[in-house]
Order: C-alpha cells, then sequence, then structure tokens
C-alpha cells in the first residue's frame, strides 16, 4: 500500500497514523444513506411487488370482486363462507393432503436411498449423480408435458401394451393420483438425493471412525449414527416439500386437469378454477387463497417447532 | 466440455472416503452385482424418458406429423402452430432474460448493501424478502393480475419477468449477501482508500470475486423463468405473448380434440434442451447453489 497512490483528499480525511477512533455518527449516517441507496430497488419490489399484493390479496377476500366487473364493494364474510362450502372445497382438501403424504413419504426415504447408493466419489458414482439430477434441471411444466405423452394411450411407449391389456394411467382416479406422483419422483428425487448428500457431509467422520472401533455393523451405524444426525437435513427436507405438495398445481393441470371425475382436484387447482374458469370469481378464490396462506403458516410453524422439540430430546 | 465438468462439480461432494474403503473391498464382494444391477436399473429409470421422448420427436409414426421415415415433421408443425414457435421461442427468452437481469441487477446491489452497510430496517428488509418464501405463488398471483391490470401491464411480458425477479429474491438476496460477506472487507476498504467510491469499488473489486455467486444467481433465475408456466398462464392471455410452455401445452387443446403427440414432444425437447446444457455446463454452481441455499440459512 503505497502512500502516493492516495489520492489528496483521502490522504487527508485518513492519515495513515490514525488510530482506530473513527466518529461514530457521521460514518454511520453515510453508511445508512449508502446502504438505502443500494437496497432501495429490493425495497421498491417488496413493497410494490410483495407487500401490496399481499394487502390486497386480504381486501379482495372481503370484497365482491368478479373477474372482469372489478372491485364492487364489501361483503366480507360472505367470500369465506363460499369458499368453505364450495362442493369440491374439502375433496381437494382431502386430496392436497393424501397427495403430499405419499409424496413427502417416496421422496425423502428415495432420497436419502439415493444418497447412500452414490455417497463416494467415483466414477460410475458421478455418472448415476448426475442422471438422477438431469431431470430436475426440467421445468415442472415440460417434465408433465413429457410424461402426458409418455402416458397416452395413443402415442406413449406402453400404448400398445395399455390398448392390450386394457388399462390406462390417467383414466382411473387411483391411476392418476400414482401416474402424477411417479412424475414428481422422476423429477425431484435427484434434488433430494443432493441435499441428503450434503447432510450426509455434514456428518463427521470421527463419529463413524468411533462406531467402527467400537465394532458397530453397518445397520447399527447407519440407524444410530446416520439417522440422527441427518435431523437437520430432514428437517429441512420434510418442510420443502410438504410446502411443495400442499401447493401443488402444474402437475394436475397438465396431466389430469383435476380429473377424472374431480378426483385429482388439489387447492391450488381450485383455486385457479374459481378465478379464471368458470367461476371468475376472484373474490372467493381470494378467500381460499388467505386460507391456504393460514394454513401453510401454521402447518410450517407446527413442523419447525416439533423439530426443535425433537432436537431438545 | 461436460466431460470435465461432471467429475469436478461432483467432486464437491466427496465423503468420507478412507475410512470406508477397507470397508468397500470387502462390501464388494457381496454387494457388487445386486448394487450393479440396481444403479444400472435406476439410471435408466431416469434418463428414458428423456432419452425416448428425443428419439420418438424424430422417429415416424402414425397420427403424429411425422407419419413416415425420420424427420423433423413434428419439429415443423410445432413451428407452423399458431403464432408461430420463433415467437413464442421469442417470448421466452426474452422473460428469461429481462429476469436473470433485474434479479442480478437488484441482487447485487441488495446483496452488496446487506453485507457491507449498516442502516436502519436493515434486517426488517432482509426478513421480507426472506417471507417471499413462506407465500403460496398462487395466492400472490390473483392480486398481481389485478395490480397489473392497473398500471398497464396486463398481458405484457414484463410484468411476467418483474413478477419472477420478485419470487428469486429470496434465494438470489440471500446467495449474493452470502458471497459478498465472503469477501473480505480489507479488499474494498483498500479501493476506497485509494479514492474509489463504493459503486467503484463494487464495480472493479468486489464484482469480480462474488462471480461465482453471480452465475448460481443467474443460472436459477434463468432456469426458474425459462421454466415457468404458472405466472404466464394467469398473466398472459394473448396468443402472440404467450411463452413456450404455455404454447406447447395449448398443443394439447386441438380444435377437433386431435392432439399432436409428435409437436408435442418436440415442443419438449425445445423446451428441455437449453435447461439440461446449462445444468451440464454449470453443474457445479447448481450443487453448490443447493449447498449454500439448503445449509448456511
Amino acid at each position: 500500500m503505497s502512500a502516493d497512490t492516495l489520492t489528496p483528499s483521502t490522504r487527508a480525511a485518513s492519515p495513515p497514523s490514525a488510530p482506530r477512533t473513527r466518529r461514530r455518527t457521521p460514518r454511520a449516517r453515510r453508511d445508512a444513506v449508502r446502504g438505502w441507496l443500494y437496497a432501495s430497488p429490493t425495497a421498491l419490489f417488496v413493497v410494490f411487488v410483495f407487500l401490496v399484493p399481499l394487502v390486497l390479496v386480504l381486501q379482495m377476500s372481503a370484497s365482491d370482486w368478479p373477474l372482469l366487473a372489478g372491485n364492487r364493494g364489501w361483503n366480507l364474510p360472505q367470500n369465506y363462507i363460499d369458499a368453505v362450502d364450495h362442493r369440491l372445497f374439502w375433496d381437494s382438501i382431502w386430496f392436497t393432503l393424501k397427495y403430499t403424504v405419499v409424496t413427502t413419504v417416496l421422496l425423502i426415504g428415495l432420497g436419502l436411498g439415493l444418497a447412500l447408493l452414490v455417497q463416494e466419489s467415483t466414477r460410475w458414482k458421478s455418472f448415476l449423480r448426475t442422471s438422477f439430477l438431469v431431470p430436475s434441471a426440467l421445468g415442472l411444466a415440460s417434465a408433465s408435458l413429457l410424461f402426458y405423452v409418455l402416458y397416452s394411450p395413443y402415442a406413449g411407449p406402453f400404448a400398445d401394451l395399455m390398448r392390450a391389456w386394457g388399462f390406462t394411467f390417467l383414466g382411473t382416479p387411483e391411476g392418476a393420483l400414482w401416474s402424477t406422483v411417479f412424475l414428481i419422483v422422476w423429477r425431484y428425487a435427484g434434488f433430494y438425493m443432493l441435499l441428503m448428500l450434503v447432510g450426509l457431509q455434514a456428518i463427521p467422520d470421527d463419529v463413524y471412525e468411533a462406531a467402527r472401533i467400537d465394532g458397530a455393523s453397518t445397520w447399527q451405524t447407519f440407524r444410530s449414527i446416520t439417522v440422527p444426525l441427518l435431523r437437520p437435513t430432514f428437517a429441512l427436507t420434510i418442510v420443502l416439500c410438504v410446502t411443495g405438495s400442499l401447493l401443488a398445481f402444474e402437475q394436475f393441470y397438465i396431466l389430469t386437469k383435476g380429473g377424472p371425475d374431480n378426483s385429482t382436484m388439489t387447492i391450488v387447482q381450485l383455486i385457479y378454477n374459481v378465478a379464471f374458469q368458470g367461476q371468475n370469481n376472484l373474490g372467493i378464490a381470494a378467500a381460499l387463497s388467505v386460507i391456504v396462506l393460514l394454513a401453510l403458516i401454521v402447518i410450517n410453524i407446527l413442523q419447525l417447532r416439533a423439530f426443535r422439540r425433537a432436537d431438545e430430546d | 466440455m461436460s466431460a470435465q465438468t461432471l467429475p469436478s462439480a461432483t467432486r464437491l461432494i466427496q465423503t468420507r472416503s478412507p475410512r470406508q474403503r477397507g470397508r468397500r473391498s470387502a462390501a464388494r464382494l457381496v454387494f457388487g452385482i445386486p448394487y450393479a444391477v440396481l444403479t444400472t436399473a435406476l439410471a435408466i429409470m431416469f434418463l428414458y424418458p428423456l432419452i425416448w421422448t428425443a428419439v420418438s420427436s424424430v422417429a415416424p409414426r402414425a397420427g403424429t406429423s411425422q407419419p413416415e421415415g425420420w424427420g423433423l415433421g413434428n419439429y415443423a408443425a410445432l413451428a407452423d402452430y399458431q403464432a408461430g414457435i420463433w415467437v413464442y421461442l421469442g417470448n421466452s427468452t426474452f422473460v428469461a432474460l429481462l429476469t436473470v437481469l433485474l434479479t442480478l441487477v437488484v441482487a447485487t446491489l441488495g446483496g452488496y448493501a446487506f453485507a457491507r452497510f449498516s442502516f436502519p430496517g436493515k434486517n426488517l428488509l432482509f426478513l421480507t424478502v426472506l417471507a417471499i418464501l413462506m407465500v403460496p405463488y398462487a395466492t400472490l398471483l390473483i392480486p398481481l393480475y389485478v395490480i397489473l391490470n392497473a398500471v398497464g401491464l396486463s398481458n405484457s411480458l414484463v410484468g411476467v419477468a418483474i413478477v419472477l425477479t420478485m419470487f428469486q429474491l429470496p434465494f438470489s438476496m440471500f446467495m449474493m449477501r452470502i458471497s459478498f460477506e465472503s469477501v473480505p472487507r480489507e479488499l474494498d476498504e483498500a479501493a476506497m482508500v485509494d479514492g474509489a467510491t463504493t459503486f467503484g469499488a463494487l464495480r472493479r473489486v468486489l464484482l469480480p470475486a462474488v462471480k461465482p455467486g453471480l452465475i448460481t444467481v443467474g443460472m436459477f433465475a434463468f432456469l426458474a423463468a425459462w421454466n415457468d408456466f404458472m405466472a404466464p398462464l394467469i398473466l398472459i392471455t394473448d396468443t402472440n405473448r404467450m411463452t413456450l410452455p404455455l404454447a406447447v401445452s395449448n398443443l394439447r387443446v386441438q380444435v377437433q380434440g386431435v392432439i399432436d403427440y409428435g409437436a408435442t414432444e418436440a415442443g419438449v425437447v425445445v423446451l428441455a434442451l437449453p435447461c439440461i446444457l446449462l445444468f451440464l455446463l454449470l453443474q457445479r454452481h447448481y450443487v453448490r447453489g443447493f449447498m449454500s441455499g439448503a445449509f448456511k440459512g
């Protein structure tokens, strides 16, 4: 740091021998102004694209608001009553919960299984890891369209089999659920494998070393070291998976449109239908949105609390 | 290129090899063959749908736009669909690039502010950014539809990009904040002692240092925007302004209920190809993005 690179003004402001006695207030004020200047684009986005819509959804949920006519004034409890009274409300909640449990169990289990299979670094395992991860680069809509063709009784690779054996992938409620679950597992298993690998990597080596010296078997090591020490990873992956599944939309919109017979109607698909298909009622859709938002907050708080309690045990 | 990036990318996730090496040689004898069979089956299960779609998009098949002989008939049908694939590709590219640009600018400036300055309301602003994660996408799109209509951005690709940027903020801001924080303060303070402004220090000294973070943020923003379906579905009604995922999914809703599966496959290939190439090219950043995103928060 040569002194001759300093410009006269900075040299005056900070002499080389100056002790670290900064005058706090002017610097703090300068920091505050500059900080806000740099943070202002963030603040603009947060206020106008996040907070204002959040407030507006509350207002909409309390207003008579047809899609094309706009706001027609308050009608407070009515939207919420209509939302809960919707003939598909409880069905869609039940289906969404069922779907969430199934996908969460499968994705967490498979993610851990795949991670254990490809844990070490060898060339073959790198190839496997990449193969499992490639589907997660696809958009959910693209992946759903891909499986839409795959499941097709006219054009898919199983079309001949389907005709010969007389079955369809998406024609029955059970088939539609499990076909969609398979798509989701294909799309997301690699992603959860990656998170599990990161968690496995965070377990210190010497814990395993100690277990090995004590003569623990592979299964004992897995059960009493790997699984308990992976708890933070399980907490994160479960929260991610539950939240994602409760908000499922694209896969059902593209594969089943909620059918057959509304049997795969998720809550977000119901919101979409109420807002933009048929009913065109933004007020009821907003009321449904607020219910979902509150439910998610409660579920996330409960999950985090459960994990924290489990951590203390 | 990809041959080089694959091992280096996966090397990031190395696991305790010395400990396991001894056990592995013994285990290999017992589990070797079932392991090979199982993993081969899994690799096929994950790759088969992609390969099948790519191959059959150019294969002859009755009932598609490629009835006989191998060729690009399905792609030609896709190209002629409604406004034409070039319009949709252009729309998708525009939305994706604008989202990347906006996300990079906002997250760089914001990340710099959060990492280097203390200002009133800083923590509240950062927490509000993170709160975006808590709010379901669908919940916000309905009011955003109304707001964009009110400000004259209905049916607008710029509006879609603004919305997509907002949903990228939690991850991007977090990523850029820790990127800046991992650069020693002495580096930019030295530049400022030498007479640089804070912006000059950011541009000349810090930006090169946080390049990996910028690449990660840009890649995730691109993938998210290119692939997004719900925002254009709700915010775009004009056929000429639809993005590619929306256009391809509309292929299924044709006049007489006849679906051109061949053209749909071609559309899936066009949609997936840039994502897969980007992923293979930037795999290392993809993995690192998850690692920092998932475990430092």
